[in-house]
């Protein structure tokens, strides 16, 4: 097939979008396991950026994780009920709490934290536990969640079949409801996972020098350690979130090709 | 039926930790030295108003930027079909989880002082361009965080727009830039408004990016942070990111009002 001039024009304009994304990307993975990154790869190669990485900030990863696995249950308990009786109801008042839940995300990160500083930041014992950074990510998730269940939980023909067969509301919910909005609820709990991980503007404000999060730790070792050290923080940051994107790209075509 | 209070936890989590706190935002927000005044400050003191209109400036251009190399980029990818495509689409959606922190880290490798464009500078002409801790570097860490969630949506909206529509108008004689703004752009309309406010309001309220690479940029947010944190000015933080928050969530209605209607209109 003949391309044209256009078609080499925009390609290679393309190739060059990626290769700004990717070429820092390339660079940070480099400069984690070079020796020195200013003089290059001649210096040579060295795990030890990243073993430093592990002594200094090991745990903020573990805190990550924790935070991320504890805001998934939160979300799951509070996301999927409010998305099934979200889909079954047909008022005003619905779509005003579905619109309200959606606020965390379209309001800047800042005015929830502030706030939330505000309204308990006099509770010391919740204040410098790890729970009240979950209380941000949980207000910044759950619309997520509900979206990504709503999206495939409208089995009203499906349940209404359950029902006329004597089935109670418990057996319908577990056996029935759960069971087919299994592909969004999987979805949004990836989703949810991947931003609760990557979450730095409420947490940063949320945090103290005990509850560090792998972004607010990424910061700060932006801020005051050597390059090296920087982008070998950030080797670890990308080894923990490419699987969970992987997942998500997977589940979202599968989800696609159902419909 | 559903049980209403399946809704109920939902509810009283997001009240107890949203709506109340929000609240007491809004009346600590009035509640300084200047009370209800304070909500005006944000135009009457030349300060927050410059730094106020900096924001915006450097948001729409970010927007605008971002519609135009993502809608180029994403067109030719679903209009294409060769070797790498899939890749290229990859590459391109990878930065998709990146918070803004590690987007301002991106901009240093890129920007900073041992960055890549300062040594290519260096080789060229002898002299090291660096410009990742001022507003130029905000507004590439910006376009950097945008583009592949824009791409995406133009993308998926390109797959719905029947390539046919294009096909006609250039047998018919009319010339590419023609068929970009007679049929191309009014097809993607609703997807390039939508994506083009959340690219906006993001920009608007992003913290990670300008906190990397320098915490003088002068932009809202981080106005914002520096008056809560450095001169515990709580009434005015509280005022300004009242604002900021309103402004962000007017924008994203307006465009969701302006796309939604399209939608209805083409369908």
């Amino acid at each position: 097939m003949r391309r044209g001039a256009r078609f080499w024009l925009q390609l290679g304009f393309t190739v060059f979008v990626c290769l700004f994304l990717v070429v820092p990307v390339v660079m940070s993975v480099l400069a984690g396991v070079t020796e020195n990154f200013f003089i290059g790869a001649k210096s040579g190669l060295t795990l030890r950026w990243i073993g430093e990485v592990w002594s200094l900030y090991a745990n903020t990863v573990y805190l990550s994780i924790g935070i991320a696995v504890a805001c998934l249950a939160v979300t799951l308990l509070l996301g999927v009920p409010a998305a099934y009786a979200l889909a079954r109801t047909q008022n005003r008042w619905a779509r005003a709490f579905e619109e309200l839940l959606v606020l965390p995300v379209a309001v800047p990160g800042l005015a929830t934290a502030l706030a939330l500083i505000l309204m308990y930041g006099q509770l010391r014992g919740f204040r410098a536990s790890w729970t009240f950074i979950l209380v941000g990510h949980v207000l910044f998730t759950l619309p997520f969640m509900v979206r990504s269940v709503l999206a495939v939980i409208d089995l009203q023909t499906l349940e209404d079949a359950a029902a006329s067969l004597g089935a109670s509301f418990r057996q319908r919910f577990f056996q029935v409801i759960l069971p087919n909005a299994k592909p969004g609820i999987l979805a949004g709990s990836l989703m949810v996972v991947t931003l609760s991980m990557g979450e730095f503007n409420i947490t940063w404000m949320l945090h103290t020098p005990l509850t560090q999060t792998l972004p607010v730790g990424l910061a700060d070792s932006y801020a005051s350690m050597r390059l090296e050290i920087g982008s070998a923080y950030t080797i670890v940051f990308f080894f923990m979130i490419v699987p969970l994107l992987v997942a998500l790209q997977f589940i979202s075509d599968r989800v696609g090709q159902n419909k | 039926m559903a049980p209403a209070w399946l809704l109920a936890p939902a509810a009283a989590v997001f009240t107890a930790f949203w709506l109340l706190p929000i609240a007491r935002l809004t009346t600590v927000g009035a509640g300084g030295p200047d009370g209800i005044a304070a909500y005006a400050a944000v135009v009457t003191n030349p300060a927050y108003f410059g730094s106020l209109v900096s924001t915006v400036l450097l948001s729409a251009g970010v927007t605008v930027a971002t519609l135009v190399i993502s809608g180029v980029a994403g067109m030719f990818l679903s209009r294409n079909k060769f070797p790498g495509r899939g890749l290229l689409t990859a590459m391109l959606t990878f930065p998709l989880a990146f918070p803004g922190v590690v987007v301002g880290f991106m901009v240093i490798l890129l920007a900073g002082r041992q960055g890549l464009i300062g040594d290519i500078t260096q080789w060229v002409f002898d002299e090291r361009l660096v410009f990742a801790y001022s507003m130029a570097g905000l507004f590439v860490g910006y376009l950097y965080f945008s583009i592949p969630r824009v791409i995406l949506t133009i993308m998926a909206a390109a797959e719905k727009l029947d390539p046919k529509l294009e096909e006609a108008a250039r047998s018919l004689g009319a010339s590419p830039w023609r068929v970009i703004v007679d049929v191309l752009v009014p097809g993607l309309k609703p997807a390039l408004i939508s994506a083009g406010a959340i690219c906006f309001a993001t920009s608007m309220g992003a913290f990670g990016t300008a906190f990397t690479l320098a915490t003088r940029i002068n932009v809202l947010p981080i106005t914002i942070y520096t008056e809560f944190t450095n001169y515990a000015n709580f009434a005015t933080a509280a005022s300004l990111s009242i604002v900021l928050g309103v402004l962000t969530w007017l924008v994203l209605n307006l465009a969701r009002t302006f796309a939604g209607s399209t939608v209805a209109a083409a369908a």
